[in-house]
């Protein structure tokens, strides 16, 4: 009976904490940017010294080129909110933590911070191998700004959560890593600032204790009063505990709102990304894409839509080839599965027999209801009969890397992207309705 | 009155607990695993003081004639070794510590006040072990010593105002290390530190008037204050028994004052580029 009360209750907190999600706008501003503008100077000449210093002066060298990092940025942090910051590498996210940290400054444009900002670019900062455990946290502690009896007070929390408790009296130098990990993250999130700031530090120390950091992390979401700025390349925890989420890419906010587009547009730009560097690598190469020749110049598999699919989309696809060799000719088609591996699907070497030479393009349809989230790539390979074994096709050419088609399912139904198969694909049900109640799955009731 | 308190905790106490942690921990550090742990700081004088003495006092026979000298010798080392430490640990101190720097946000001029505050107690301690030699020199002491607290932030004014200068080039310019150590040999020969200045003024003729001038080095007149105060008023010569003219007497101070302004001046025109640059 009590434990039933105890889920009523965090029930309404979670509601309580759904709901300030949409309500953020109404609590005060505790961090604003307002066109932020940062430029680095990117030394050209090694002028570490007076003499070369003195030489590039009278030759007229600047000795450095400037480097535009951000651009313009403006946002607003309400207290309460747990705001993600997300964007592929280089793209300026940490120079934005700095300048939020205040260990950059702007250019141009103004940071507002009110309230006690805790910022953790690293974790451990100043932490000394010579000193003990309890040294450390209390080094630490000061230079995040707290004094001696503040520490005091939040120390057995440390301590505790840390599980560290018969080692605090040992020098940090006879800590495992894992050990040294474990202290510094809690010295971080049990130090008790208005504003947390953190930069990719879930992936630390075991699975038990990161599964405690993930029920700190929804802890800290429920009370309003404290903020949290996540910077991360992990749209799971950004789904997850963010209530805002915003993306920068070259220095410019691109995309800024609920967690779940934010990161949706992350994902494509990820993909996006790929395929540029891809098509770049071939440039180079000059002559053929990879895994194409001279019988069979082009072959690539196509989306006819560039979106992002729920599960009840169907895909539609085409195939475009050129191929003037007389004589049968096949295309099959592989769904690769990105993330989880391993081939989903093979339509067999033998099936599809074309029966236009030349260059064609031919459609294609899947549907894609069977499916989990997840990301795929179809890869199409153009075969001719083999001489020698009746049942089998050579492969001529194939359609990979930025021939090779990519898409991702991202359905507001999906209950859990662990699995490929979805409900509808496949159920397991008792035989014997006795033994076994089957509870709906929570998204399974919304729908 | 309080609410001036207030702002001024509002405003340096954070300043103040990263300082006191980054001195402690420094401290704490200095004679880490040593057999005699912290004793080495007053053993290291001691002995340091007994080499000299012995050289000074019992071989070279330096001496401007008074019983007092051997002491007075040593209250000027120590002085200067304040000076050095601290501006040889502080010079670097921003780079060293730029692994804090790059991540953390607090007031990056601690680093620089840390090292000088380390040099500061390892100071007061060689002033201590000072004092104890001077008891059995049977040194007279007089109303002036009540003027050493004065001539002791002075000497520290300069120092750190030196300290903030170097600190702040060696972020662009390592040379500064290199070009320091040989401008504190300098320095060192150019003040009447291991010579007492009669050795000087008494031959007469145009370096004895030229001379006189080191007085007008400020740390050179704090040390000499410093040395006039705590221990010898009679014997030795300062800024204020050597020159009449005020201009002239007042030029040590103000040099002090400029000296620290600028480097206040240039560090925190500087610091906010710290992190970038190292």
């Amino acid at each position: 009976m009590a434990g039933n009360n105890g889920a009523v209750v965090r029930d309404e907190r979670e509601i309580a904490a759904e709901q300030f999600a949409r309500n953020y706008a109404k609590a005060p501003v505790v961090l604003s940017a307002s066109h932020v503008s940062k430029a680095f100077k990117l030394p050209t000449e090694q002028a570490t010294g007076l003499k070369q210093a003195f030489i590039n002066w009278t030759r007229g060298i600047k000795g450095y080129k400037m480097q535009q990092v951000l651009k313009d940025i403006s946002f607003e942090v309400h207290q309460g909110e747990f705001f993600g910051i997300v964007g592929r590498n280089g793209g300026g996210k940490s120079t934005l933590l700095k300048l939020i940290s205040q260990i950059y400054y702007p250019e141009h444009g103004e940071i507002h911070v009110s309230g006690k900002l805790v910022p953790f670019i690293e974790l451990g900062v100043g932490f000394n191998p010579e000193l003990t455990g309890r040294e450390n946290v209390y080094l630490n502690g000061a230079l995040l700004g707290f004094t001696t009896e503040q520490i005091d007070a939040m120390y057995d929390d440390i301590v505790e959560f840390a599980e560290l408790g018969e080692f605090m009296d040992q020098k940090l130098k006879n800590y495992s890593s894992g050990m040294q990990v474990r202290l510094a993250f809690s010295v971080a999130i049990k130090a008790q600032g208005d504003i947390l700031v953190l930069d990719e530090v879930l992936a630390v120390g075991d699975e038990a204790f990161q599964r405690k950091c993930s029920d700190f992390f929804t802890e800290i979401k429920k009370d309003p009063t404290k903020t949290v700025i996540l910077v991360t390349h992990d749209m799971g925890s950004v789904k997850k505990y963010c209530t805002r989420a915003m993306m920068i890419a070259d220095g410019e906010v691109v995309a800024m709102g609920d967690p779940e587009s934010v990161s949706q547009k992350y994902t494509l730009a990820n993909l996006e990304a790929e395929r540029k560097l891809e098509k770049e690598r071939q440039d180079a190469r000059g002559g053929y894409p990879n895994g194409l020749n001279e019988r069979c110049p082009l072959l690539r598999t196509v989306a006819c839509e560039q979106k992002v699919y729920t599960a009840d989309d169907t895909f539609r696809f085409y195939v475009e080839y050129q191929f003037d060799e007389p004589g049968d000719f096949y295309l099959a088609i592989a769904l690769h599965d990105i993330r989880r591996g391993g081939i989903t699907y093979d339509t067999g070497a033998k099936v599809l027999r074309m029966k236009r030479h030349g260059h064609q393009k031919v459609y294609f349809e899947m549907p894609l209801n069977l499916f989990n989230d997840g990301e795929f790539r179809l890869v199409t390979s153009l075969r001719t009969p083999s001489p020698t074994n009746p049942d089998f096709a050579d492969m001529v050419a194939v359609a990979i890397e930025s021939n090779a088609c990519t898409f991702v399912i991202r359905d507001p139904h999906c209950r859990d992207s662990y699995a490929l198969l979805n409900d509808s694909a496949l159920t397991i049900t008792p035989e014997n309705a006795d033994e076994v109640e089957v509870v709906p799955p929570r998204s399974a009731a919304k729908k | 009155m309080t609410k001036m308190v207030e702002t001024l905790r509002a405003r340096y106490g954070y300043a103040l607990v990263v300082l006191r942690g980054l001195v402690k921990t420094d401290f704490r550090l200095r004679y880490q695993g040593s057999f005699l742990g912290i004793a080495w700081s007053v053993l290291k004088p001691l002995m340091l003081f007994c080499v000299m003495y012995v050289v000074f006092a019992k071989f070279l026979r330096m001496s401007d004639g008074t019983p007092t000298y051997p002491v007075v010798l040593l209250l000027g080392i120590s002085s200067w070794q304040f000076v050095t430490e601290s501006a040889g640990v502080g010079l670097r101190s921003v780079v060293d510590r730029g692994d804090l720097l790059r991540k953390i946000h607090f007031p990056n001029y601690i680093v620089v006040v840390s090292a000088t505050m380390g040099a500061l107690i390892s100071y007061a301690i060689n002033l201590v072990v000072v004092l104890v030699f001077a008891l059995f020199s049977g040194v007279q002491f007089t109303w002036r010593v009540a003027l050493l607290p004065l001539s002791i932030i002075e000497l520290y004014a300069v120092t750190l105002g030196l300290t903030l200068i170097m600190a702040t080039m060696y972020v662009y310019f390592r040379d500064i290390a290199h070009i320091w150590e040989v401008l504190q040999q300098l320095i060192f020969y150019a003040m009447p530190i291991i010579y007492p200045l009669s050795y000087v003024t008494d031959r007469g003729g145009l370096l004895a008037t030229l001379a006189r001038l080191e007085l007008l080095n400020p740390i050179a007149q704090s040390i000499q204050d410093i040395r006039h105060n705590f221990i010898a008023p009679e014997t030795q010569p300062t800024v204020w028994n050597q020159f009449d003219n005020w201009a002239l007497r007042l030029l040590p101070v103000v040099l002090t004052v400029i000296i620290l302004v600028l480097g206040v001046y240039l560090f925190r025109r500087n610091s906010k580029r710290f992190a970038e640059v190292m």
